[in-house]
């Protein structure tokens, strides 16, 4: 009985996914776990790995279609037996989308129509375009599901490129001295999320000193004890503070959906930005504050090295609830960033710096580090927000509490 | 101004035209030729004894038929072989092939394949020497086939009309390919045409090289005097078919063994010997250095070198 | 510079280059006494006298055969077939003889030939003496094939083919000879084989060359009142066929007409759209769209006959489409 590899659900808002490439070719042997495709989600690129072993008999969609989440992609199974009944699925198949629109945010169960006239072919994912027009669109790393064509049945025509350039405000006076440097597909997939977020998501901002002393001797007498055997960084020491003070503040570890409802998430899934060649991740650490620094420690490091390299997991990059973002390393004071829709917040932290402290009356030196955290005013506000980071403040400074609950 | 003769010469020419066209022959079916292959066999009286009439001033042009008629004009025979061999030593550099052989410096100007063609090209040959005031005659040999053809017509009217210095040599080997001269032709005296035109003409036995030389000879002072134009019409046979790979279904073999009996090359042997002009001995020298000249000949072709496919475009245009 | 028609233009270079070199010599029918046919070789005859302006028999292979001979010999005839549907009598000493014998003979024989001759309908003279069929000869390697459209380059180029040696087949254009246009003073000559942007502009390339190339401009200047700036090139030669201008102009406009009169099917726009997807692909923004005569054998009548040939409205057409495609 053949088995049928379908567009897999990446995230839990994931609704569609683009089949970059097949890794895998028809007749090829499949072992259970092997890598046979890249797809791309709004988040990153992701290998998907078959869940059965056989041989992969047929494959229904071509590269670059974008297909809904749950659509048959291939067939796997023996090498000989029938599987012409299954292959009919293949024109039964709804019609993979080719374009997208633009405006306002898209309900994915929806298949737009389009012009008559146009070319929908159910294998290939088909744009009517004109070599002048798709050679500028590569050039300046336009997605061609990006843009509306004004030519003959809705043909995409150079004047369409000029469009989408002008209003998207990229530059389209060159003179010698300018580089064209076209867009990677992960910063395309970037700014496209941020965009989204900080047109929809209504930030408030609070900063605060928090003093690490305790935090920088902790870390120390831990790395002593482990011997090598296992390090761990003010990074994660801050990670694990955060997730343990967002115990008590439930309403920052949320999401609000379309109907107006808070989720408020059972699981604390930190969410740590990594920096990449191509841009930035945010790799996940399950259950944080349940886990131990060393375990914490470990998967980040893992997930960030897989980050880097390209070969992300699902898993890795999905289902975080609240994030950090640390631009300690950079001599950077403070920042504020952008929140990862759909988490309520995004926690900023500058670098940990020597400076002059008050205390009990006298100016002593004291390890500060400042930290801004950028909250959706529709889940939650100031008082609530202030009082969170008081209390990742009082983690902080007595780290006890990290394995303790105070 | 008349060429002197010289018998021992222009036998040592037939044998030698013979012995290639049967090496080509020979090599035509080791599938060293390609193309078209035109044989000369039988006909080697015409061209020798003409050209051996003609001033070196005195131009020549024929059809495809003319690997001796080339040997005839000075080409070496090794050049000619390597051409049938399509080398880059041959004649045309490999170029051109069995039907477009020519040398301009020995005022051979080919070697042409399409029937009758070559007639207004003749005309305009003569037409440039009358415009510089040459008394060069151009000869331009052609079949009988070639009469039907309207070239043939355009070009004889126009050489009377502006009094072109052409001698119009018709080899009647009475076969247009495979057609009789009486089915192709209106008159099968073909010299008639050239009544029909205004020119001059006669007939000649054209397996009697003397009877050849002697009409030559005549036929061109007349031209050169500026009387214009003369027509004549040389009766001879191709003892092969029109070409390699002809079945020669439109004649017997009994007629072809009857002409052979009248080989000019034979015919001339007796003529030598019976007018003393030479003995049998010096004959079989001819024959045998004819026969050295052909092997010798075959090994320079086959060891020559092929053209460069570097070179396929040189000489599309003169300039490129 | 002076304001001169395409007839005193090939008329004035063929005169000039008849005093220049005694070696070239004229003849066809009825160039000589007649004066020509399109009064071309108007008083040749009564200076330059009857042997270099040759009265011939009506017999166009023996025309182009004779002037081949001679051309053999080292002179350099101007061989007229009187329109280039009876060039088609000739058609094995141009296309067989003509274009091969400098390549068959490994360059022995060279052909400073020239075979002038005239294309073009619109006269009311009947299918068989109205076609265009440039393309056909610009279909062999070894022939030239230069048409000019405009005086300046009628001269420039004919001075240049009379000098060339190669065989060059020169194709004038049967209702472009009261053309007028700008031509310089003294001896010149323009390159063969280099096409030549004559209008500059941003929108649109419109291809041309010969009687096209007059309704090309003459479009471009209606179409400019529409705002649309037409950019025109014009081949001027056939064969060898120069792309660079073309190109270069499709490279910045990436939208193209190309404007013949002779028939669409196989014919030189066939070859220039080629051209053009093959060698600028990533250029191209819309079909290109080739303007053409209508396939069929043109009639006598002389609205039947105008319909078929094209017109300045019909690539005004083409170009507003080729700009919406």
């Amino acid at each position: 009985m053949a088995d049928i590899i379908t567009m897999p659900k990446l995230g839990f808002d994931m609704a569609e996914g683009t089949l970059v490439r097949w890794v895998k070719r028809e007749g090829d042997i499949i072992e259970k776990g092997d890598v046979i495709a890249e797809i791309e989600t709004d988040k990153a690129t992701v290998e998907v790995e078959s869940n059965y072993s056989g041989v992969l008999r047929q494959i229904l969609v071509e590269q670059g279609s974008i297909l809904p989440v749950n659509q048959p992609m291939a067939i796997i199974g023996t090498e000989d037996e029938d599987i012409s009944s299954i292959s009919l699925i293949k024109d039964e198949l709804k019609v993979p989308k080719t374009k997208r629109n633009q405006e306002g945010k898209e309900k994915t169960k929806k298949v737009e129509d389009h012009a008559s006239g146009q070319v929908m072919d159910t294998s290939k994912s088909r744009f009517l375009i004109s070599p002048l027009a798709r050679k500028l669109a590569k050039e300046y790393g336009i997605p061609l599901e990006n843009l509306k064509g004004s030519g003959p049945s809705g043909r995409i025509v150079k004047n369409d490129i000029d469009l989408f350039i002008k209003d998207q405000g990229i530059s389209s006076v060159q003179n010698d001295k300018d580089q064209i440097v076209p867009l990677k597909k992960l910063r395309m997939i970037i700014g496209k999320r941020m965009t989204s977020s900080k047109k929809s998501i209504p930030h408030f901002y609070i900063t605060r000193n928090f003093g690490v002393d305790k935090l920088f001797d902790l870390r120390t007498q831990f790395n002593d004890a482990m011997d090598g055997k296992a390090k761990i960084s003010v990074n994660d020491l801050v990670v694990k503070a955060t997730a343990v003070a967002l115990r008590r503040f439930k309403n920052l570890n949320a999401s609000i959906n379309d109907n107006d409802q808070v989720i408020q998430h059972g699981s604390i899934n930190i969410g740590i930005a990594v920096s990449v060649e191509e841009g930035l991740m945010t790799v996940v650490c399950k259950d944080t504050d349940t886990k131990s620094l060393i375990q914490i420690s470990r998967e980040t490091k893992e997930m960030a090295e897989r980050a880097r390299a390209g070969k992300v997991k699902p898993s890795d990059i999905e289902g975080s609830t609240f994030s950090i973002s640390n631009l300690g390393m950079y001599d950077v004071d403070e920042f504020i960033a952008i929140i990862n829709p759909p988490e309520a917040a995004i926690l900023a932290l500058g670098t940990a710096k020597e400076v002059p402290v008050i205390e009990n009356g006298s100016i002593q030196i004291g390890m500060v580090m400042k930290a801004t955290i950028s909250v959706d005013h529709r889940i939650s506000d100031g008082a609530e927000a202030a009082r969170f980071m008081q209390h990742l403040g009082e983690i902080l400074q007595s780290p006890i509490a990290l394995f303790v609950d105070i | 101004m008349v060429n002197e003769i010289n018998y021992l010469d222009m036998y040592y020419q037939m044998v030698q035209i013979r012995r290639m066209e049967e090496k080509a022959a020979e090599l035509y079916q080791q599938g060293k030729i390609g193309g078209f292959l035109h044989l000369y066999i039988g006909q080697e009286a015409v061209s020798t004894g003409l050209i051996s009439a003609r001033l070196p001033q005195d131009r020549v042009i024929t059809a495809y038929r003319d690997h001796g008629v080339a040997l005839n004009c000075g080409l070496a025979m090794k050049e000619i072989l390597a051409e049938l061999l399509g080398k880059a030593t041959g004649v045309s550099g490999g170029r051109g092939g069995s039907m477009h052989m020519a040398d301009p410096s020995k005022n051979f100007w080919g070697g042409h394949a399409i029937v009758g063609s070559h007639l207004p090209i003749a005309a305009g040959l003569a037409l440039g020497d009358l415009y510089k005031k040459k008394d060069s005659v151009t000869i331009c040999m052609f079949g009988e086939g070639a009469t039907n053809i309207g070239y043939f017509h355009e070009a004889l009217n126009l050489s009377k009309v502006w009094n072109l210095q052409v001698l119009w040599v018709c080899e009647n080997n009475k076969y247009g390919m495979g057609t009789q001269v009486n089915k192709a032709s209106a008159v099968t005296e073909i010299r008639q045409k050239a009544e029909g035109y205004g020119i001059p003409n006669e007939r000649v036995d054209g397996m009697d090289i003397m009877a050849v030389r002697k009409s030559s000879i005549e036929a061109l002072m007349q031209v050169r005097s500026g009387k214009g134009p003369y027509l004549l019409e040389i009766m001879t046979y191709r003892f092969r078919g029109h070409s390699m790979g002809d079945p020669e279904r439109y004649r017997t073999n009994d007629e072809i063994k009857k002409w052979e009996e009248d080989d000019p090359i034979g015919n001339f042997r007796k003529y030598l010997m019976r007018e003393k002009i030479s003995t049998e001995k010096q004959l079989l020298e001819i024959e045998n250095k004819a026969e050295d000249d052909v092997a010798e000949s075959v090994r320079f072709a086959e060891n020559s070198p092929e053209p460069k496919i570097e070179e396929l475009f040189k000489n599309t245009y003169f300039t490129d | 510079m002076e304001r001169i028609s395409m007839r005193e233009a090939i008329s004035r270079a063929l005169w000039e280059e008849m005093e220049r070199d005694s070696d070239v010599f004229i003849m066809g029918e009825e160039v000589g006494l007649w004066g020509g046919t399109y009064a071309v070789t108007k008083g040749f005859y009564d200076h330059f006298g009857e042997e270099r302006v040759r009265d011939t028999p009506i017999a166009e292979s023996v025309i182009v055969g004779a002037a081949i001979g001679a051309a053999l010999t080292g002179l350099r005839p101007i061989a007229e077939i009187m329109t280039i549907n009876f060039a088609f009598s000739a058609m094995d000493h141009i296309v067989n003889e003509a274009a091969k014998l400098h390549y068959m003979f490994n360059g022995q024989f060279v052909l400073p030939l020239v075979i002038r001759t005239v294309s073009g309908g619109g006269r009311q003279l009947g299918a068989t003496h109205s076609q265009t069929p440039d393309a056909i000869f610009a279909h062999f390697p070894g022939l030239k094939v230069v048409a000019p459209g405009s005086p300046e380059d009628a001269k420039g180029l004919l001075k240049s083919a009379i000098r060339s040696n190669d065989p060059i087949m020169f194709i004038e254009h049967a209702t472009m000879y009261q053309v007028r246009g700008e031509v310089p003073d003294g001896d010149y000559t323009t390159p063969i084989g280099v096409s030549k942007i004559c209008r500059k502009g941003k929108d649109l390339t419109i291809i041309s060359y010969s009687k096209g190339l007059e309704l090309s401009l003459n479009a471009a200047d209606e179409l400019i009142k529409d705002g649309i700036d037409a950019e025109i090139v014009d081949l001027r030669t056939l064969r060898p066929l120069d792309m660079g201008p073309v190109i270069e102009s499709f490279k910045k406009t990436n939208r193209a007409v190309i404007v013949e009169e002779g028939w669409k099917s196989f014919g030189v726009g066939a070859e220039i759209s080629s051209r053009i997807y093959e060698e600028a692909f990533d250029y191209v923004d819309a079909p290109i769209i080739r303007v053409a005569q209508k396939e069929v054998p043109l009639p006598y009548n002389r609205n039947l006959e105008q319909a078929a040939l094209p017109q300045i409205k019909d690539i005004i057409i083409a170009a507003k489409e080729v700009l919406n495609g």
